[in-house]
């Protein structure tokens, strides 16, 4: 995957964001059969995956250098989207240390980093940056630690305290979430951010997630799927900004339908952070169009048949309400009805043509 | 390095701190850092003695920023044939070991105001690490150590720096100036209260700190976790006709694995229920969150991914 190609994208305004044939093809689909219903679909996240998506730490992609010039744009509206509370410190240290790690190790022409004991150089080559500091003194860094680096990079982040066997969050760095009083669900402190998903509970969905999180091992991370609907490609679609957004809901027709609805998948992963013991949880957001979509028939056909089967309670939480019919006569159209192998993966090479 | 594999350690030293305490120290056999070994985390050393593999829990003493080595200190026990017997007698400078990465069981509390750390014996070990992180820290707290005679040398030099800068205490038995009630009853609040050694020990300061109202959360003491597995068995596939059997250290799952099976899962640690297997002889060990209490004595179902056997052996639908 190259990261050129999307520096120019917006997510805003007149919305220039598109996917290249490549970043179509290795969508994070988050459907592996013809229907949908809640599970704890976690799964180790190793160097493996069913997509090129999947298989790295921290993804980076053609989106890269415009989603960290969004993450800038939110923050300079609105710092609070960025927090950490003061006893978080091992954890924003441990939070630097992995995402450094990772993005030299899997993407060594964009990022390096040197150590020399505890002076460590980082260098961002897409965004120009060389930066030279000491590991434990935040005096050293322009920004917090945790600020300072998930600046620089795609999909939001909170951080997991773990104590008295439950899981707090106590910090984050969020200025691309779905609606979080809908979708933020798993690795957050348990029951309570959970409260208003339907139907998981009964299932007892979250009591078995927290257990899980509660052993989750360093070096071992998982991940999960989640997946809902934005219109436009607009990635802050925070509850703050819902006069903003909120309106675009009723913008979808027939007629635009494909050019203007987007899935809306989520990266979940979460790894145990070593020195505070805490979790680190991203979230990190991929945004496709239902034109997009109809170049791999596979994931066409499985759509359709997931948006027109949806719980109805689902539809209600996600919020599909207003334009899911549009969608589902959209995608009818180009069902032929044949059967879709098991699996996310788009079982072709690359999208069919224009 | 955010994968578990097992990592090769190379044995760069060996100290002999008294009659049956070593030091050793860890450095990555294959080059560059380690994974990063938290205060309060351990390594399950894996030793192989002829055919047999011993697994044991070590503390890692040392400060987490310190990528290039771990230290662990090793006791050997007189009636012991175990894995710290086989190190103390076989394992030299240059010998390449194997460990996963480290797991912390015994975390720091993130929100503690100041940390009072007691140990017994050999329970040292996750208290060096506890010491160094937070004297570099500049956080507040005391460590008092008791020990029999033969150790108190040895565990004064270990301490050295803390017990000069009058935060440490080595209490060597019989020890009757070491009051724990009157220290456990002069903490301010907002201390947290950590404890490692023997468990007749631990019940103690529990009880002690029961007595005196700590909350329920506080001592937090060591903890190895369950990696132990357990006794191994032998587990059958009804439709696939193998028969194979299951170490101590491994999962059915695993034990399919090898065999060249695929069996469904997902999260490989007993919650999503993707492993579901119907059991048709034997009564398994359930170790899962998915099953409720009827369905664990119903005993027709089990997560192979975690689940273990009662009985030596198990039949499953597979
Ligand atoms: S694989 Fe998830 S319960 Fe076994």
């Amino acid at each position: 995957m190259t990261i050129a190609g999307g520096a120019d994208d917006t997510f805003r305004g007149k919305f220039s964001f598109r996917n290249s044939d490549a970043a179509i093809i290795r969508f994070p689909f988050p459907f592996h059969e013809d229907r949908y219903m809640y599970a704890v679909n976690l799964e180790p996240h190793t160097h493996a995956g069913p997509t090129d998506a999947f298989v790295r730490d921290f993804d980076v992609d053609e989106h890269y250098v415009a989603e960290c010039r969004e993450r800038a744009l939110v923050l300079e509206q609105d710092p609070s989207r960025c927090r950490v509370l003061a006893h978080m410190m091992d954890a924003e240290w441990d939070t630097l240390e992995l995402l450094m790690e990772s993005l030299a190790r899997d993407y060594p022409a964009l990022f390096a980093l040197d150590k020399d004991g505890a002076r460590w150089r980082w260098r961002n080559r897409p965004l120009g940056i060389d930066a030279t500091f000491t590991f434990g003194d935040p005096s050293t860094l322009p920004q917090p630690p945790f600020e300072y680096i998930t600046r620089q990079v795609q999909g939001d982040f909170t951080l997991q305290d773990q104590r008295d066997d439950n899981i707090y969050i106590d910090g984050g760095m969020v200025t691309t979430q779905a609606d979080w009083s809908l979708d933020f669900d798993l690795g957050m402190a348990f029951h309570e951010w959970h409260g208003p998903v339907p139907v998981a509970h009964d299932l007892g969905v979250f009591d078995r997630a927290l257990k899980y999180l509660l052993r989750l091992q360093y070096g071992r991370p998982v991940r999960r799927l989640n997946w809902t609907m934005t219109v436009n490609p607009r990635l802050d679609t925070s509850p703050e900004n819902y006069p903003i957004w909120g309106p675009d809901r009723a913008t979808v027709t027939a007629g635009n339908v494909g050019e203007r609805l987007h899935l809306r998948v989520e990266l979940q992963t979460l790894f145990r952070l070593p020195r505070s013991n805490g979790i680190l949880f991203g979230i990190r957001c991929y945004l496709i169009s239902l034109n997009e979509i109809l170049r791999v028939p596979k994931w066409r056909r499985r759509l359709h048949r997931v948006l027109r089967d949806l719980h109805p309670e689902l539809v209600t939480y996600k919020g599909l309400s207003r334009y899911l019919p549009t969608a589902v006569a959209f995608l009818a159209a180009h069902d032929d009805g044949a059967l879709t192998g098991p699996g996310i993966q788009p079982d072709q090479a690359a999208p069919d043509p224009l | 390095m955010t994968r578990a594999e097992d990592i090769p350690l190379r044995v760069v030293a060996v100290e002999t701190l008294n009659d049956t305490l070593l030091r050793f120290t860890l450095a990555r056999a294959d080059g560059g850092e380690l994974p990063t070994g938290a205060a309060g985390a351990h390594i399950m050393l894996a030793v192989q003695d002829g055919h047999r593999t011993h697994r044991n829990a070590y503390s890692l003493t040392g400060h987490p920023d310190d990528r290039r080595c771990y230290r662990i200190i090793v006791r050997r026990v007189a009636e012991s044939r175990g894995g710290s017997a086989y190190l103390h007698a076989h394992v030299r400078v240059g010998d390449v070991l194997h460990a996963g990465w480290p797991v912390n069981l015994f975390p720091l509390a993130s929100l503690a105001r100041r940390h009072l750390l007691v140990a017994r014996g050999i329970g040292l070990t996750p208290m060096l690490s506890f010491a160094a992180v937070l004297s570099a820290r500049g956080a507040p707290f005391e460590l008092h150590q008791m020990c029999r005679a033969a150790d108190e040398a040895a565990f004064h030099a270990l301490l050295a720096p803390y017990v000069d800068a009058g935060i440490a205490q080595v209490h060597v038995d019989p020890a009757p100036a070491f009051d724990l009630p009157a220290l456990l009853a002069r903490q301010p609040l907002g201390t947290h209260l950590y404890m490692c050694g023997p468990r007749r020990m631990m019940d103690d300061v529990t009880a002690c700190a029961r007595a005196l109202g700590w909350p329920r959360h506080s001592p937090h003491q060591e903890s190895f976790g369950d990696h132990s597995g357990g006794a191994p068995f032998v587990v059958r596939t009804a439709r696939t006709g193998l028969t194979l059997p299951v170490a101590a250290d491994q999962t059915i799952l695993e034990a399919l694995e090898d065999a060249g099976l695929s069996p469904a899962c997902l999260c490989r640690g007993g919650v999503c229920g993707e492993c579901r297997t119907t059991v048709l002889e034997g009564v398994p060990d359930h170790r899962d969150d998915v099953l409720d209490a009827s369905e664990r004595i119903g005993n027709r179902d089990m997560m192979i991914c975690v689940s273990r056997a009662r009985t030596p052996e198990l039949l499953i639908d597979l």
